[in-house]
């Protein structure tokens, strides 16, 4: 027998016994998975059905040595439908390729029916569904990773995203306040972010706070003035506040140069500035004229 | 050799640059900013550099050679629009742009040159 | 293209060999006219957005390139640059080298001081390059001619 002919005997097979096969799956499955609550029985008895159908059709052509021919882009697309969703929802990557594995033993029960009286093609036909579905497995795993480290991408830049927070104090004045222990390499994408707001929101005044810094090293100050200096180069202007007495130490024993440098202790008072710099002023009510 | 057009907009001239400029160019511009000047009796020079995504010391020199050819005329200039990667590439390069006002984009840049705070 | 390939080549140094072992790709560029240097930024530009380096980083890389190919046209009257994909491990990065048979510079150390030039110029090319590039460094010999090499990592 050809290749061609197993492919297409196996395929048929599948096809035929599509609803036994389907059962004995999905109970093996719901035998072997710990957390069953994670798939629903509904979704889990679709996913296999679908499985079958797109793995006949793709057997019937007869590839069975590739699963990056063409004739696999369903079932591929397929399981990494079904990857990506359990990566979502908290399966294991085990959990995931067992999803496949557990097929061969329904598939087997059934080749050894439909093969009955011819061994050798029996053998060929369950090596080749054997290193067929092992490779399919492995795909699944593959794809459950790129989603983790997709999800884990997607984390990192919330929190980035999250350390720059952006607070509009009034038009065309913004608060940018800094939180946490900045390193060389964060400090740097941080003031690229306050910078890049600057611009989406036009202010003419950013007030950069840095209460929630613990601590400032020189690198760290010397990232700020440059902000500061780039800032001006774009026609915007920046005031530091929250300088806490210790940094205030820091800075002047670095021997950082503030001279023309806004700073002010508490973020209400470099308000004020910045108010007083775009032209307005704040008057309490009942106030003598 | 294409030339960088200037618009006039009553005593304002706008020049919007938009090509990587070969360093010929820039000269061209320089000249050609500084002849409008005069000729149309320009108050005001407005230069929009949103779409450049890079200004070198030369680029730099032009801008500020620019502004400084205004002032003798009686013009002011501001330049508006730089993107923040070139803002952060010309303060490690160390360029001042001194004597230069900017502004973060073409309205702003407008209400700068009519208010008199040159 | 052959004639920069020749004074490319013909300067020796050790500086032309730098980053060997990383370096999975050369291209050599003439710089001999202004739309060299344009051409010049634009496949720095490209090569630097096909490694993923921020934008910043590209910004910088450009405009480093931008100064030094000045620098050879103007000073080095004329010649050429080696583009060099490079790979340390799965850290990727370009090398710059840009070489020139002109007079070489006479002082280094005043020729990196911010602000120094000869040509009218701002005097920043030099000693901005070396701040804008993670790696730097010169080979010049007075009368033979000035390689000048740096490079960028993606981070």
């Amino acid at each position: 027998m050809t290749n061609q002919d197993y492919a297409t005997r196996i395929s048929q097979l599948i096809q035929d016994h599509q609803a036994d096969i389907g059962a004995q799956w999905v109970a093996q499955l719901e035998a072997l998975t710990v957390r069953s609550s994670v798939v629903s029985r509904e979704q889990l008895r679709s996913h296999c059905q679908q499985f079958l159908a797109a793995l006949s059709n793709a057997a019937r052509a007869g590839e069975l040595q590739n699963i990056e021919h063409r004739s696999w882009d369903e079932v591929r697309d397929l399981l990494s439908e079904i990857s990506s969703a359990r990566a979502k929802s908290g399966s294991t990557p085990s959990e995931t390729a067992t999803f496949v594995f557990s097929l061969k033993q329904p598939l087997f029960a059934q080749m050894s029916k439909g093969f009955a009286g011819d061994a050798e093609g029996l053998a060929n036909a369950s090596w080749t569904i054997n290193t067929l579905l092992d490779k399919l497995g492995l795909f699944t795993i593959e794809t459950f990773q790129r989603t983790r480290d997709q999800i884990i991408v997607r984390q990192q830049q919330e929190l980035l995203e999250l350390s720059t927070p952006v607070v509009k104090l009034w038009d065309g004045i913004l608060a940018l306040p800094l939180i946490g222990t900045l390193d060389s390499a964060r400090t740097q994408v941080v003031m690229e972010n306050i910078l890049q707001k600057i611009v989406d929101t036009g202010a003419a005044i950013a007030i950069i706070d840095i209460t929630g810094v613990p601590t400032v090293d020189t690198l760290v100050a010397q990232h700020l003035m440059k902000t500061i200096a780039a800032a001006r180069l774009m026609g915007a202007d920046c005031i530091i506040s929250g300088i806490r007495p210790q940094i205030a130490q820091t800075i002047v024993h670095l021997g950082v140069n503030l001279e023309d440098v806004t700073t002010k202790a508490s973020l209400a008072d470099a308000f004020v500035v910045a108010l007083e710099r775009t032209g307005t002023a704040i008057v309490k009510h009942g106030a003598k004229a | 050799m294409d030339r960088i057009p200037i618009l006039r907009m009553g005593d304002l001239l706008l020049v919007t640059i938009q090509v990587d400029m070969h360093d010929r160019l820039a000269m061209t511009l320089q000249d050609d900013l500084t002849e409008r000047i005069v000729s149309d009796g320009a108050k005001g020079v407005l230069i929009d550099i949103s779409a450049l995504d890079l200004v070198d010391s030369f680029i730099g020199r032009m801008i500020s050679n620019t502004a400084a050819m205004a002032r003798v005329l009686d013009a002011r200039t501001v330049v508006v629009g730089m993107q923040p990667a070139v803002a952060i590439t010309l303060v490690e390069l160390g360029l001042t742009l001194h004597g230069v006002k900017t502004a973060l984009n073409v309205e702003k840049g407008m209400a700068l040159l009519g208010k008199n705070i040159f | 293209m052959s004639a920069a390939q020749n004074t490319a080549d013909m300067f020796e140094t050790d500086l032309l060999e730098r980053h060997r072992g990383l370096r999975t790709g050369r291209t050599t560029l003439p710089l001999r006219s202004d739309e060299d240097v344009v051409n010049l930024r634009k496949q720095v530009r490209e090569r630097a957005v096909a490694i993923a380096l921020s934008l910043v980083d590209q910004t910088k890389l450009v405009t480093a390139a931008s100064e030094l190919a000045r620098n050879t046209i103007k000073y080095g009257g004329g010649g050429g640059v080696h583009l060099d994909a490079l790979a340390d491990g799965i850290r990727q990065g370009i090398g710059l080298i840009f070489v020139d048979n002109g007079p070489g510079i006479p002082d280094i150390e005043l020729a990196l001081r911010d602000g120094y030039t000869t040509g009218g110029g701002l005097g920043l090319g030099l000693s901005g390059s070396k701040r804008l590039c993670d790696e730097f460094a010169i080979d010049t010999r007075p009368g033979e001619g000035t390689a000048v090499s740096v490079v960028k990592w993606k981070r």
